[in-house]
């Protein structure tokens, strides 16, 4: 009964994440594709987390050893950019646009709002995993602003129906 | 016949519809059985219209805005008898917005299909670059020079001298890099240039190779605009295909290649050095000058790197001549600015107009105030780097010179607007708060002050001794801007100064109230 149920949520995961599990073969085959570029980490660490969701902590080393680098110098890089993450984002990610265009019409309202509605402040993920809520600093959309990405999927005039709608979608 | 209707697949339209209001009309236009050709285009630029949808007409495009999809059936019904329609804003060049401005580097956006190089040529596309390569590298030079085109990424140096630099340096290889990490809130000239008109990027960019001697340039775009991703790597393919890049190029014997690389979220790589490192697949850590990237840029070697407005220049100045664009402008400032009217604003959006036009005309004229309806109270220029404006300075001309004597910037020509709701000690601290998330690390002033800035302003704003606390602020401000190695932490001080200078009153009472009050 047990195994069943954990094979049910495991097939569930499998089939609403568009990504696959960490896999050493995969992860060396994905930074072999691209070791060969003039300054390929970037590029190596965007490909990872392309695939599986996220920079999986032992591709660190097997990209620092494909590149002739340190791990330190890998680890580094991994963690001065903003995008790369250390472990899954929820299933569905919404990014509101906390600069000052959205700020100034009326995006921080907007984002106090979508914090309640999921109850948790910005650069969390919901405790069942559903949804991560991030700031991100500009989207250029800054003539339809306030504006938010869910998904990869970019909305702009945000008032509260939108706000409210999009929430919902991410919840869902 | 069959009719030619427009859509922006412009990102900013799409964030407002633009996709289900083309799905739209080939809905209706299967259902109605009516043949209709979509061409997806970029954004003109007006975006309280969008989506906007235009129709080739014998008199030139019609357009229409803002759509919904369920317009799309009526406006269908409309453009095929040319009927009234209350979405109908007539002849697309003859609205006013529109007219009323001079574009020369936006001149094909929102007009082409970007994907097309038989569209771009049609549209005078690869002029420049024919022109160009009939000359010398030194000729070439002498347009870019007396252009007088200066960088639009902010820092506003001399393309032409920067460019020369690159050229009289040897070594084994250069590189042309295309900074295209447009971070500044407000700013979207490059992601609308990118998305609707990529290959007078990619023109400008060949130019440049061939005049200093590089075969290979790389576009560093910012993750957060995928489309232009997109739009860029779906041009640069044509580009090759059609002969344009790679090898011999357009049947000379030039050779240029172009790669885009994607950033990873760090305002800072928008700094050139920081940028640089970034490429190499380094932390995005600013390097101290000199040495300039224009001697060791890229992989220590001689690299010209321009914003993507600048080398979006330069294919008009090749094919006009650098005399049609330095009649432009005003002082040392020729030329035209791609303006980004944001914010609070009735008319957001992108105006391109020749150095000179005012503050207040940009905002109260052509952005007709704000959209709340409320008084517009303040108006940073240039990004979370720039002044905040008040009216009073509303009558400072768009020129690098006259915005630095007001202690301000132009920046990549970003105007945000703000109605009278606005705290603008909250807008100073924000300035330090995102000086704090995005400082590189490298110098002291940068890292450390900006963190004690959030703390001091923290202090006022709860009312603790706000005198001493401002002369805190001031004198870490100038730490910060004579002090830091970038303009990261150099000009985080212009919007926290200028708000207290200009709004003093969000920011507790004044000393002589606190005496009198002692």
């Amino acid at each position: 009964m047990h195994m069943a149920r954990v094979e049910k949520l495991i097939l569930r995961a499998r089939m609403t994440s568009p990504y696959e599990p960490w896999d050493e073969a995969r992860g060396a085959e994905i930074i072999s594709e691209h070791a060969g570029l003039e300054g390929a980490t970037l590029v190596i660490l965007h490909a990872l987390q392309e695939a599986f969701g996220y920079v999986p902590e032992p591709a660190i080393p097997m990209v620092a050893q494909a590149l002739n680098l340190s791990r330190a110098e890998v680890h580094g890089v991994f963690t001065f950019y903003h995008d790369f993450r250390k472990r899954p984002a929820g299933r569905h990610v919404l990014k509101l646009c906390r600069a000052e265009a959205c700020q100034a019409a009326g995006g921080d309202a907007l984002a106090a709002r979508a914090e309640a509605r999921l109850g948790i402040p910005l650069g969390n993920t919901t405790a069942d995993e559903r949804v991560t809520l991030e700031p991100i600093y500009c989207l250029g959309l800054c003539a339809t602003a306030p504006s938010a990405m869910l998904d990869g999927r970019l909305v702009g005039r945000l008032d509260e129906a939108r706000i409210d709608a999009l929430v919902a979608e991410a919840q869902r | 016949m069959t009719m030619r209707i427009f859509i922006p697949r412009d990102a900013g339209a799409v964030a407002v519809g633009a996709d289900d209001v083309a799905l739209a009309f080939e809905q209706a236009a299967a259902a109605a059985g009516k043949p209709i050709e979509i061409v997806r285009t970029g954004s003109r630029g007006l975006y309280w219209l969008e989506p906007m949808v235009e129709l080739a007409t014998p008199n030139g495009r019609v357009a229409f805005g803002p759509v919904t999809p369920g317009d799309a059936p009526s406006l269908l019904g409309v453009m095929t008898s040319d009927g009234p329609h209350a979405l109908r804003l007539g002849i697309t060049d003859e609205i006013a917005w529109l007219k009323r401005q001079t574009r020369l580097t936006f001149a094909r956006c929102g007009v082409v299909d970007p994907r097309s190089v038989d569209d771009y040529r049609a549209h005078g596309g690869y002029r420049g670059l024919e022109r160009a390569l009939g000359l010398t590298p030194d000729q070439i030079l002498v347009d870019v020079t007396t252009s007088g085109l200066r960088g639009r990424g902010g820092a506003g140096f001399p393309t032409g001298i920067k460019w020369r630099t690159v050229a009289q340096a040897s070594a084994d290889r250069k590189y042309i890099v295309c900074n295209a990490d447009e971070g500044d809130s407000g700013t979207f000239a490059d992601r609308m240039i990118m998305e609707g008109d990529p290959l007078v990027v990619i023109e400008g960019m060949t130019i440049a190779g061939i005049t200093v001697g590089a075969t290979k340039g790389y576009i560093y775009i910012r993750s957060e605009y995928p489309h232009a991703v997109t739009a860029m790597n779906t041009a640069i393919a044509a580009a090759k295909q059609a002969g344009f890049l790679g090898s011999r190029i357009g049947g000379s014997a030039h050779c240029f290649d172009l790669e885009v690389r994607v950033g990873a979220g760090a305002y800072v790589c928008g700094e050139e050095t920081s940028l640089l490192e970034s490429l190499e697949g380094r932390r995005g850590i600013v390097r101290a000058k000199p040495p300039l990237p224009a001697h060791k840029g890229l992989f220590g070697r001689p690299s010209v790197i321009n914003n993507v407005l600048s080398f979006a220049a330069i294919p008009f100045i090749l094919d006009n001549g650098a005399k049609a664009y330095a009649d432009f402008g005003m002082g040392r400032s020729r030329g035209t600015m791609p303006i980004q009217l944001a914010g609070n604003i009735k008319y957001g959006g992108l105006f391109e107009a020749a150095f000179g036009v005012t503050l207040g005309e940009l905002v109260d004229e052509i952005g007709g105030g704000t959209l709340t309806g409320r008084p517009v109270r303040a108006v940073q220029v240039g990004g979370p780097l720039g002044a905040y404006f008040p009216r009073d300075l509303f009558d400072t001309p768009f020129d690098y010179e006259a915005f630095a004597a007001r202690d301000g910037l132009i920046g990549h020509g970003g105007v945000v607007v703000f109605d009278d709701s606005v705290d603008m000690a909250k807008q100073a601290r924000f300035a330090m708060e995102f000086c704090a998330v995005e400082s590189c690390g490298k110098c002291t002033p940068c890292r450390i002050g900006s963190t004690r800035g959030v703390e001091t302003i923290g202090k006022i704003i709860n009312g603790e001794r706000v005198a001493e606390n401002l002369a805190v602020i001031e004198d870490l401000c100038n730490t910060m801007k004579f002090g830091s190695l970038c303009a990261l932490g150099g000009f985080t001080p212009y919007p926290v100064m200028s708000a207290l200078k200009h709004f003093r009153e969000d920011f507790g009472p004044a000393p002589a109230t606190l005496q009198a009050a002692e």
